[in-house]
């Protein structure tokens, strides 16, 4: 039995394992360069866009024909900014990237009623709407990846493998030392279809 | 009796369970001394793997004692005999058995006709590993029954400890199986994608069957370490680029020979691809994860040869024919036909060329079987190989 796990159970504290992967942040997480990069870039769009909607939230609200949902946008900016420095702070994003995902959520129901009545600018709902999809997919992509990526051992639980060779000798002694074995002709395929090297050594 | 059963995704439990008794002649049933979670495993405590039933005892990698025979055993077998058993199940009679290919024995899946539909033609019954494949109950539990058991068995010497012969029934005989299918050549590069268990088992015999180099590409730090220690040159796929790397490593021109120990659940380390798959995956448009295969296919030298012990179940998508075609590459494939190998490899087990044990990073009581999946699914505390004791 594991030292950590026994110690785990006996202070009781709750196995946050239990949580969904992708509400957790696990710093031992080993996120992928793409992945990584992916992240950074929402993190930069995130600000980005807050900034603009807390500048603008007027004058995006009178675009989508919404005039009385300027505050709203303001408040969504400010959401934005929040998440944007949550993923650029956090060791493991992995939530604030979730979180992401549900604030896209927010903005689309928040849209929607945009193409309800006589709105003249139901175009422009639209365009916000599709954009408003691509960029869940993305959040959800990012997330789905950054949740399933390998954890790699804390440094505290380290163990030292670096003498598990499962030879008596040294490991560069030991290559070749099955060379006497055959491979049986049915496995590696008929001689015919071997190496012609081999075949003609 | 004690058992690990299958309840669903990620629940297992160990529950009590009425004892194997003697179905047929050639039975014997088995007391359990070690058992072992293979990655295997894992792809039926994820769900990866269909055909699994609520109540289904998990395992097939276990060694025992015989406490009982059938009538039919005839003395293959005594009572009190220590005896490590395959995971594949076989009649030793069929014209498959007779040639050697026992993990396609023609008798032994007792569910042939599911079999027959969803893959064309039966394979052999496996322990522990869904009803596609007989739906026997499996070795991580106290007692088991082994049908066929006058041949499916494999006799240890008693100087040997558990440790070092228990995996002769599935991960040392699958990575050795996986290297001499690659028909390893003095002057060759092999690239091994994998260092769980069966990538270490296989890495260490294309070693000792000669291999130039053996390259080993993962990305848990620990299990890369562990693969050095073998004699492994390791590529940290999170970190660099395996194609680039073992391109460099070969003058330009790839590994003659790609090993895949990694299976369905291979994980992308492109974020897209993985996610591609994923969400592929869930819309149950493909069943397994093609991305290790992907890449031996790009970057495997022409006319080289593939070899797949990493297991797969069902679809695949996206994978490069055109690659495949025009590179003449030759594919090699298959559960183990682990008694093909084993008295070979009791003899060097015993002549101390290798000792299988170094793998192991856990030990625990049966009963932490359900805590163990866990770690190991999750690589958590290093963990790289269980073994639990009834
Ligand atoms: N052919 C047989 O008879 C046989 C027997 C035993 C096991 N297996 C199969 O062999 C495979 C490996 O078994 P294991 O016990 O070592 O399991 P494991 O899950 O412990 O090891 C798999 C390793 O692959 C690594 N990996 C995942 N994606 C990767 C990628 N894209 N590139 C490189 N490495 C990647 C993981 O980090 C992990 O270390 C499984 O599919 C198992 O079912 C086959
Ligand atoms: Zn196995
Ligand atoms: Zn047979």
């Amino acid at each position: 039995m594991s030292e950590t796990m026994s110690q785990r159970r006996r202070s009781g504290a709750p196995d946050r394992s239990e949580l969904p992967s992708y509400l957790v942040s696990d710093p031992r997480r080993r996120r992928g360069p793409s992945t990584r990069e992916l992240a950074q870039g929402l993190c930069c769009f995130s600000i980005g866009l807050g900034l603009t909607e807390v500048a603008c939230g007027g004058a995006i609200a009178r675009w989508l024909g919404m005039p009385r949902s300027a505050a709203i946008i303001q408040a969504y900016g400010v959401r934005e900014i929040l998440q944007g420095v949550g993923i650029l702070g956090a060791s493991d994003p992995t939530p604030w990237i979730s979180a992401r995902v549900a604030g896209d959520a927010l903005d689309i129901v928040t849209v929607l009623p945009g193409l309800e009545g006589h709105n003249p600018r139901k175009d422009n709902v639209l365009i916000a709407l599709v954009a408003l999809a691509g960029v869940t997919a993305v959040d959800v992509i990012c997330a789905r990846s950054l949740s399933d990526a390998p954890l790699a051992p804390s440094e505290k639980v380290r163990r030292d493998y670096r003498r598990r060779s499962g030879f008596r000798r040294g490991a560069e002694a030991m290559r070749g030392a099955a060379r006497d074995f055959k491979p049986p002709p049915d496995i590696i395929g008929p001689e015919a279809m071997r190496p012609w090297v081999l075949t003609n050594a | 009796m004690r058992a690990l059963v299958w309840h669903g995704t990620e629940d297992i439990r160990c529950d009590t369970v009425p004892d194997p008794k003697i179905e047929h002649d050639r039975d014997a049933i088995i007391k359990v001394t070690a058992c072992a979670i293979c990655g295997s495993d894992l792809h039926l405590y994820d769900h990866f793997m269909p055909g699994m039933e609520k109540g289904d005892v998990m395992g097939h990698e276990f060694m025992g004692e015989v406490v009982e025979t059938g009538k039919g055993v005839n003395g293959a077998l005594r009572k009190g005999e220590r005896i490590v058993v395959p995971f594949t199940i076989i009649c030793g009679e069929c014209d498959q058995c007779k040639r050697g290919f026992f993990s396609v024995c023609e008798r032994s899946n007792r569910n042939k006709d599911i079999a027959d539909k969803a893959f064309g033609h039966t394979t052999a019954g496996l322990f522990g590993y869904t009803h596609l494949t007989g739906g026997y109950q499996g070795g991580q539990a106290e007692y088991v029954r082994v049908p066929f058991a006058d041949k499916t068995h494999i006799k240890v010497p008693e100087n040997l400890s558990d440790e070092q012969v228990l995996f002769l029934g599935d991960i040392f005989p699958t990575g050795w199986q996986a290297a001499v299918q690659a028909d390893i050549q003095p002057t060759d590069t092999v690239a091994i994608w994998g260092a769980g268990p069966v990538g270490q088992m296989t890495l260490r015999s294309a070693l000792l069957l000669g291999a130039k180099q053996v390259v080993c590409i993962d990305s848990v730090p620990e299990r890369l370490e562990m693969a050095r220690a073998g004699g492994a040159i390791t590529v940290d796929n999170s970190q660099e680029s395996t194609v680039e790397r073992l391109n460099e490593l070969t003058g330009g021109k790839g590994p003659e020979k790609c090993i895949d120990a990694v299976g369905m659940e291979a994980h992308s380390p492109r974020a897209l691809e993985h996610a591609y798959d994923r969400v592929k995956q869930a819309v149950m448009l493909e069943s397994d994860r093609a991305s290790v295969l992907r890449e031996m296919i790009y970057v495997c030298r022409p006319a080289g040869i593939l070899s797949i012990p990493g297991v797969y179940g069902g679809l695949i998508d996206k994978v490069p024919m055109g690659a495949l075609m025009n590179k003449g590459l030759t594919i090699r494939t298959g559960q183990t036909h682990v008694n093909r190998w084993t008295d070979d490899l009791v003899k060097r087990i015993a002549d101390g060329q290798i000792d299988p044990s170094f793998v192991i990073t856990h030990r625990a009581k049966l009963e932490q079987g359900p805590e163990m999946y866990k770690t190991f699914r999750d690589k958590r505390d290093n963990c790289i190989k269980v073994v639990l004791r009834p």
